[in-house]
């Protein structure tokens, strides 16, 4: 059975989909089980899902080899049926870069990931500027803070035409954008010609967000940022208040 | 053989000039002759013509390579496996190897190097280690050269595009440009696994009856030949050796990793190798060479991606991705179960045998029958003719004193703050994902990667070095001289060395010349390698890298692994705080020979490298290490390329934070040239507070290491008393448009 959040449960139990050509979902999951202690478990994407989840992990990757159109394969894979049908029942769906691409094509967020405009891969540590905060993936930190979390993509570009850009603006929907030294969505601080420096959105009913940039990758000191864990404790967070809220 | 296969394939005949154009003389030809007791087909001769190439039998370099030390209480495998594995407690093990992929690299960069990441990173997994890191090793012409930008930038798509797809974060490395290279750049890529101690996997073939399984993708047309390739000088055709480049496919190699390291985890397989130069001819022979038995392998089994290969083009395809395993008989549906998951081809095609002979048939014909021997230990071994050059005496002649100092030495400085040698690698280095798997603690851009072992407090350390202008001055010198930077820059991240493994680029083995550099860079690699107890566990042999009769600088390249036993006591290149003292570990010297400054302000690659102390260099090294392990140092920088002006402006400017001032005055009576640009070995940069200052004085004194305090960190100017005196944001703008800029 799927079910759209674990009502009731104590612990939030997060599910990891593994596409062929993921390559950060080990990440994600160290992220949630070492540093957090939270119940992890990778579900295969030919496989069905199947148990309670409260949110599903979208990972990094090159699915299918991003060979086609980045994403445009995997949204195919049987397990997304489940997918769409658990973001619809409600359920907290994070995609991040490949992820996000998955989840752009199989509709479930606007727009689209394309070419960067340097037209190369990019791999640094980038600024984060927190739009909105009403979401349950970015509830814990403060509107306007800044995050340190790297990027590595190469078809990270957002894109949205007019209308949809002013649709997501009005609902509110960009959740990250891309800010130089001194926490301005400057042409500086872009680092791949995304439209209006957008980095993260999510869809309008805010249960499903898309990243560009890897919050597993900035989750201890060691690896200099730990803003990676700020946004997957806010969601851990979000699950609880939700299991006390009947 | 039988006489009906000739029906149904028609085989060129063997005549001298197709003996000749499969690479080998008239006396291996002999030899195969007489060994076989008849005349090899056509089949065979290409057997025969990649399995004796210099590239797979080392036949060159072999009575040489016997030289290194390759013992240590770590060492688990040493040479002749997949790859080298050394102990780092804990129950596991790290296995690392470097190869080179530079013939092709310059025909093809993109592809060339994307398939050089290919087969490093099979290397590695194929024993049975999960890769968790990759450096590479790159030479390149002179930038002025009009085909330069181009493969820069084709082979770091290349290897990024590779890597990146598999997973792999690519966290260090180098790059060198010389005219040297302008007609033979160099790739050569290195990757490090882990695996438990328990679980590793060598490429042998046992048990007689027990089935061979090709796994991973189908056989095609490509890279025929590519052994052979590796293993000529280049001439003007080059261009035309295209469909010998192999293409790469990083998904298929991602699913052959996780395939194989799930299937790992049961106890189905006897031997495993990757099929890499020679293909399926060469993993097979070897794998029964290292098990004293035979093989049997029906050729019309083999998965095929296109339609009529001869039996000669699927024994010697090079097509990547594909492995080659010798399973216990009867766990066949249980491996084809794995494989299927990650949908790949697992198929059954022939059996180990206990004849010791290597054995393939096709259609119901046999088409070959070869001692296995006689392809492996059999190959010829060379001892190839040395002479140093008559003019080397004239090369090492460099006389200082005829040789003016610069009028404006800040207009020098920041020339060679800003030459693509000096510079900033980062466009080239964000093109890596250098974060996946969540391990990178020392990212590119640092005197060495630091990698954590996720669940101990340990980590692992890796480098590449190598300066072929110090190995064409002076060989000797120059092989140790890359084995003593590689442990230096271990050293300064506060690691202990555990092992390397090296690529050895050369020109034609048939040059006297460059086999008198060859025997005097692995002398020297020899001599330092054990005055640092580091052994050699796995490497690679490059030659004929020269065109027209033109050789390369004499260029091994060395990856070095080093232990980090608290990861949290890490130390960076980088100034910290405001306030700290700067002290030189080491003495500057007036060494020029070789050096970036005096080919880049005089034209010049004249003199003898920088000398060495083999002693002194270790004692640097322990000196720094203690400090680190004490927690002395806020950072350590090697002084290299550039010399002591350079090493200290990337101090202050190579950080991710805003650029830290320095100020500094050494009262070193020397030339000031000398001073700011000589490349003095055994040298280290550090800072710490004033209050560590004698402890580490203590440490540099048991250690006989002569140190001396040579400034302050802070302000936002970089002053060297009396001679340079510039703003860092300014040298942090040189620095960093310095590659940058050229490549726009």
């Amino acid at each position: 059975m799927v079910l759209g959040g674990a009502v009731g449960e104590a612990a939030m139990r997060w599910g990891v989909i593994v596409f062929p050509g993921s390559c950060d979902e080990q990440d994600v999951f160290d992220a949630l089980k070492r540093e957090m202690g939270q119940k992890v478990k990778l579900l295969w994407h030919k496989d069905q899902l199947a148990g309670r989840y409260d949110c599903l992990v979208l990972p990094g990757g090159f699915s299918y080899g991003d060979y086609l159109r980045c994403g445009a394969m995997a949204r195919f894979s049987p397990i997304m049926r489940d997918v769409v049908q658990f973001a619809q029942s409600g359920g907290y769906v994070l995609g991040i870069c490949n992820g996000f691409q998955i989840l752009c094509e199989a509709g479930l967020l606007p727009g689209a990931l394309v070419r960067n405009s340097g037209l190369q891969f990019v791999c640094q540590q980038v600024s984060l500027r927190v739009e909105e905060t009403d979401t349950p993936f970015t509830a814990t930190v403060k509107k306007g803070q800044l995050l340190k979390i790297p990027i590595k993509h190469g078809e990270g570009c957002y894109y949205a035409d007019s209308v949809t850009l002013e649709h997501l603006r009005q609902k509110r929907q960009v959740l990250l954008r891309y800010v130089d030294a001194k926490g301005k969505a400057s042409f500086a601080g872009n680092p791949n010609g995304s439209v209006d420096n957008i980095a993260g959105v999510c869809n309008e009913t805010r249960n499903v967000v898309g990243l560009m940039p890897h919050p597993e990758d900035a989750c201890s000191r060691l690896l200099g940022s730990e803003d990676g864990l700020k946004i997957f404790s806010s969601i851990a967070d979000a699950c609880a208040q939700r299991g006390k809220t009947p | 053989m039988s006489r009906s296969a000739a029906k149904r394939r028609v085989e060129p005949p063997v005549t001298p000039e197709l003996v000749a154009s499969h690479g080998l003389t008239q006396e291996e030809y002999k030899k195969i002759v007489g060994t076989l007791g008849r005349e090899p087909s056509y089949t065979e001769l290409g057997v025969f013509s990649v399995m004796w190439s210099e590239h797979c039998s080392y036949k060159s370099s072999r009575l040489y390579l016997r030289h290194l030390p390759t013992e240590g209480a770590q060492v688990l495998h040493g040479p002749g496996e997949n790859a080298g594995v050394v102990d780092i407690g804990d129950g596991l093990a790290a296995v690392f190897k470097m190869e080179s992929h530079n013939h092709p690299s310059f025909i093809e960069p993109y592809q060339g190097a994307a398939t050089g990441v290919g087969g490093i990173l099979r290397d590695i997994f194929t024993m049975g280690a999960r890769p968790i890191a990759s450096l590479n090793s790159l030479r390149f012409g002179s930038l002025d050269h009009p085909r330069t930008s181009y493969l820069l930038s084709g082979v770091v798509a290349g290897i990024g595009g590779y890597g990146n797809c598999v997973g792999v974060p690519t966290v260090g490395g180098e790059v060198f440009f010389d005219e040297c290279y302008n007609a033979n750049i160099l790739v050569n890529a290195f990757t490090l696994g882990i695996v438990k101690k328990k679980r590793i996997f060598t490429g042998v073939a046992r048990g007689p009856g027990n089935p061979i399984i090709y796994i991973g993708s189908k056989t095609g047309r490509d890279g025929i030949h590519g052994a052979t390739m590796a293993s000529e000088s280049f001439s003007d055709e080059k261009e035309q050796r295209r469909p010998t480049v192999q293409v790469g496919d990083p998904f298929t190699e991602k699913l052959l990793l996780e395939a194989c390291l799930e299937l790992m985890e049961k106890d189905y397989i006897v031997g495993i190798q990757d099929m890499g130069a020679a293909g399926l001819t060469s993993s097979s022979a070897e794998m029964a060479g290292r098990g004293g038995c035979g093989v049997e392998i029906d050729l019309a089994r083999v998965p095929l991606r296109e339609a009529g290969m001869t039996p000669y083009e699927i024994l010697l395809s090079e097509s990547q991705e594909r492995m080659l395993l010798v399973a216990r008989k009867g766990t066949e549906d249980e491996i084809r179960r794995i494989f299927d998951k990650w949908d790949l081809d697992a198929v059954v095609i022939g059996q180990v045998t206990e004849d010791q002979q290597f054995r393939s048939q096709f259609e119901g014909e046999e088409v070959t029958c070869i001692p296995v021997d006689l392809l492996t230990q059999g190959a010829p071994v060379y001892h190839r003719p040395t002479a140093r050059p008559a003019n080397h005496d004239q090369v090492q002649q460099l006389d200082l004193a005829s040789l003016n100092e610069p009028a404006d030495l800040t207009e020098a400085f920041k020339l060679i703050l800003g030459s693509p040698n000096i510079a900033s690698k980062e466009w080239i280095y964000r093109q890596y994902d250098h974060f996946v798997r969540s391990n990178t603690v020392v990212p590119p851009g640092a005197d060495a990667a630091v990698v954590r072992i996720k669940g101990s407090e340990k980590g692992l350390a890796l480098t590449a070095d190598g300066n072929g202008r110090y190995c064409f001055l002076d060989p000797y010198v120059g092989g140790a001289l890359a084995v003593a930077e590689a442990a230096r820059n271990l050293a300064c991240v506060g690691a202990r060395p555990l092992g390397l493994t090296d690529c050895l680029n050369f020109g034609s083995p048939e040059n006297p010349h460059v086999m008198w550099q060859f025997a005097q860079v692995i002398q020297g690699m020899r001599d330092a390698c054990i005055a640092l107890k580091v052994p050699v566990v796995s490497g690679n042999v490059s030659f004929y890298n020269e065109t027209d009769g033109v050789p390369i600088y004499p260029t091994p390249t060395v990856g070095m692994v080093g232990m980090v036993a608290q990861i949290d006591r890490v130390v960076t290149s980088w100034f910290k705080s405001p306030g700290d003292v700067v002290v030189l570990l080491g003495r500057t010297r007036e060494e020029l020979g070789g050096s970036e400054y005096i080919k880049l302000l005089h034209g010049l690659v004249r003199g003898t490298p920088p000398w060495i102390d083999l002693r002194l260099e270790e004692a640097v090294q322990r000196c720094c290490l203690e400090a680190i392990e004490r927690g002395l140092l806020h950072s350590a920088h090697d002084v290299s390329d550039g010399g002591l002006a350079v090493a200290l402006a990337e101090c202050c400017i190579s950080g991710p934070e805003k650029p830290l001032g320095v100020r500094i005055d050494t009262h070193e009576m020397i030339r000031s040239d000398a001073l700011l640009f000589s490349e003095s070995q055994s040298r280290i940069v550090v800072s710490l507070e004033e209050k560590a200052l004698s402890p580490l004085q203590e440490i540099a004194s048991t250690h006989s290491v002569p140190i001396q305090v040579i400034g302050t960190v802070g302000g936002s100017r970089f002053i060297i008393e009396p001679l340079l005196q510039l703003v860092v944001e300014e040298l942090r703008t040189i620095w960093c448009s310095g590659l940058a800029g050229r490549l726009k």
